[in-house]
């Protein structure tokens, strides 16, 4: 982010400026900083039976590292972010470039519909689908019979992810396309006139104009979306209890680290594998980031 | 910047029409695009079809019938009556809780993130890149790793299970601040600043005299976001609170629905309350946004074409 880019100010005022930022960044401090660092420092410890709370160094975090049901809960959030994220963006994008494209009719009405189920907390959404995905009486096994079929057992064990996807998609997808669609708005018509003298059609200037046009808007919510993935957590929670069998206490890290934490009481654990959580993000994100942001070879 | 945002969009509207009527072809196409778009629009409304459609079932019939029409009793205002008197009224609390929780939070988070985003936009100062760099670098940093430190720290403290555990957190948004420092970089000019210093004018009053409604659209959008994140919000209210006089909405449902498809002795009457119950917490939210569309959509384009 282009911090330097900001227009020079008058230097006199200079410290009248902590009166806008000092209740931030107290805030910031206390609430952001302050329990990351708490964490950090319960991480290095252990609750023994014997001996109490001792100081055990990065034990956690080794322990953390080898530990298979944690690492099977990273794969399982990086599968679904490496599936689920890019079939969620495409559909924002196709509703963005659709909308923006005056070829649609009713086009304000589609950007409302699509946002919608983000203003659907997760809890409702999880419960919604979960009914619909019911096996004995939900309405898509219901559709099924209706028109001959059988509906897959969408609560199974091989479709678990894809049906969670699914959830995340319907919620989210909407989020994403507003942004993009704002970020379509702000793009000079200029552009468009001129391509549009040219002889392209709607099709190549949305290829061609607005697609490249969109990049710093795609990759912002590529981010949100690493975040969104691999903190899974309220979808698999209410699920859970419609598949017990199917999805663990350790589906995904977040579902772990909360089961450590207040089933089996291992808080210095759990702060450790949420200090971990939090570097995996952070390391995806910049990864994310470096690869989409790569020049291209001469 | 509204001005700038405007501008280009009732412009392009005439291009694409005269576009449209030089070329006869993509009349056609739109017909297309429009049932193409039409079918992903049954996608994201069909599950609130059937969550309306729910509403208006006794349990009996949303067990016995076709889930995507009526059943035999219409039994909506019942199922309202009955989720608002369930256990002496804990519906009507979880609402309030929620309410207070995202309009306490919103406002505040709106607010500091306002005041900071003008501070690191319109003054100069030492340390001022460090420490947005710190601040915007954070935004990658999730919610919910942050959630169980808070924990830890606030059971330190003693303020886990008091409605402060939900809306302390809530008041930090560093993306709220990066919004606001690119809206208040573009939104408010220089000149206008120098020319109320001249006049004497002391730096709040110029902040609320001459600034703040500038800043309006994008206080809105931090707002309407913030308050969205609050009241969806079932990581960390479920972590803080043992009390249910203190859970928000999500967690209340939440536990009625468990009490409802849980093994022995579960409560399958609750179900009904849980789907009418559902359809009611989602309805203030969605008025909201419609609403207030016309604020957030400008203060959007801003954040994100400026990133």
């Amino acid at each position: 982010m282009p911090l330097s880019a900001a227009a020079p100010r008058r230097p006199q005022a200079g410290n009248r400026a902590y009166l806008f930022i000092t209740p931030f960044l107290v805030c910031f401090v206390l609430l952001f900083l302050l329990p990351l660092a708490y964490a950090g420092y319960l991480s290095l410890f252990k609750d023994q039976l014997v001996g109490g709370t001792v100081f055990v160094g990065l034990d956690n975090y080794l322990r953390a590292v080898q530990d298979a049901r944690l690492l099977d809960g990273v794969l399982r959030v990086a599968l679904f972010f490496l599936i689920q994220v890019p079939i969620m963006l495409l559909v924002a994008l196709a509703v963005a470039l659709a909308v923006d494209s005056g070829l649609l009719r009713l086009a304000n009405m589609f950007r409302l519909g699509v946002f919608i189920p983000y203003a659907v907390p997760s809890v409702v959404a999880a419960l919604m689908w979960g009914y619909l995905y019911g096996p004995d009486f939900g309405p898509l096994t219901q559709l099924g019979e209706r028109l001959g079929f059988a509906a897959p057992r969408l609560l199974g064990d091989s479709w678990m992810l894809a049906s969670l996807g699914n959830i995340v998609t319907w919620e989210f997808a909407g989020y994403n396309m507003i942004i993009l669609f704002s970020a379509l708005r702000t793009v000079p018509v200029e552009r468009y006139e001129a391509a549009a003298v040219d002889g392209a059609g709607p099709w190549r200037i949305a290829w061609h104009i607005k697609i490249p046009a969109l990049r710093p808007a795609l990759l912002l919510c590529l981010i949100f979306s690493v975040i969104g993935s691999f903190q899974l957590f309220a979808e698999p929670n209410l699920i859970q209890r419609l598949a017990p069998t199917v999805i663990d206490s350790s589906y995904t890290p977040n579902l772990y680290a909360y089961s450590l934490a207040f089933t089996s009481q291992q808080v210095n654990y759990a702060a450790a594998v949420s200090f971990l959580l939090g570097f995996v993000i952070l390391v995806v994100s910049y990864a994310v980031l470096l690869l989409t942001t790569r020049r291209p070879r001469r | 910047m509204t001005t700038t945002i405007e501008r280009p969009r009732s412009r392009r509207r005439t291009a694409a029409g005269s576009h449209v009527a030089r070329r006869p072809r993509s009349e056609r196409r739109s017909n297309l695009l429009t049932l193409g778009m039409g079918a992903l629009l049954v996608y994201f409304l069909f599950p609130l079809f059937w969550l309306v459609i729910a509403a208006t079932k006794n349990t009996g019939d949303l067990f016995s019938t076709f889930g995507l029409w009526l059943g035999e009793d219409f039994s909506l205002f019942s199922n309202i009556q009955a989720t608002f008197t369930h256990n002496h009224g804990e519906y009507a609390r979880w609402m309030a809780n929620t309410l207070v929780y995202a309009v306490v939070s919103a406002v505040g988070a709106a607010s500091l993130a306002t005041f900071a985003g003008y501070g690191f936009a319109r003054y100069t100062f030492r340390g001022r890149g460090p420490l947005l760099g710190l601040i915007l670098g954070t935004i990658m940093v999730p919610t919910t790793a942050l959630a169980i430190p808070t924990y830890l720290l606030f059971s330190k403290v003693d303020l886990v299970n008091t409605p402060w555990a939900i809306i302390l957190p809530s008041l930090v948004s560093p993306f709220g601040l990066f919004l606001m420092w690119v809206y208040a970089r573009d939104a408010v000019s220089d000149s206008v600043l120098e020319a109320a210093r001249i006049d004497g004018a002391g730096e709040l009053t110029i902040f609320f005299k001459v600034t703040l409604r500038s800043l309006v659209p994008g206080f809105v959008t931090v707002l309407l976001f913030t308050l969205v994140a609050t009241w969806n919000n079932y990581f960390l209210p479920l972590i803080m609170l043992n009390d249910p006089s203190y859970y928000p909405i999500t967690v209340g449902l939440s536990s009625w629905s468990a009490q409802a498809v849980g093994g022995n002795g579960s409560n399958a009457e609750l179900l009904a309350s849980v789907v009418t119950g559902s359809l009611l917490s989602i309805i203030p939210l969605i008025a909201a946004f419609l609403l207030l569309q016309r604020y957030w959509q400008s203060g959007l384009s801003a954040g994100a074409v400026k990133e």
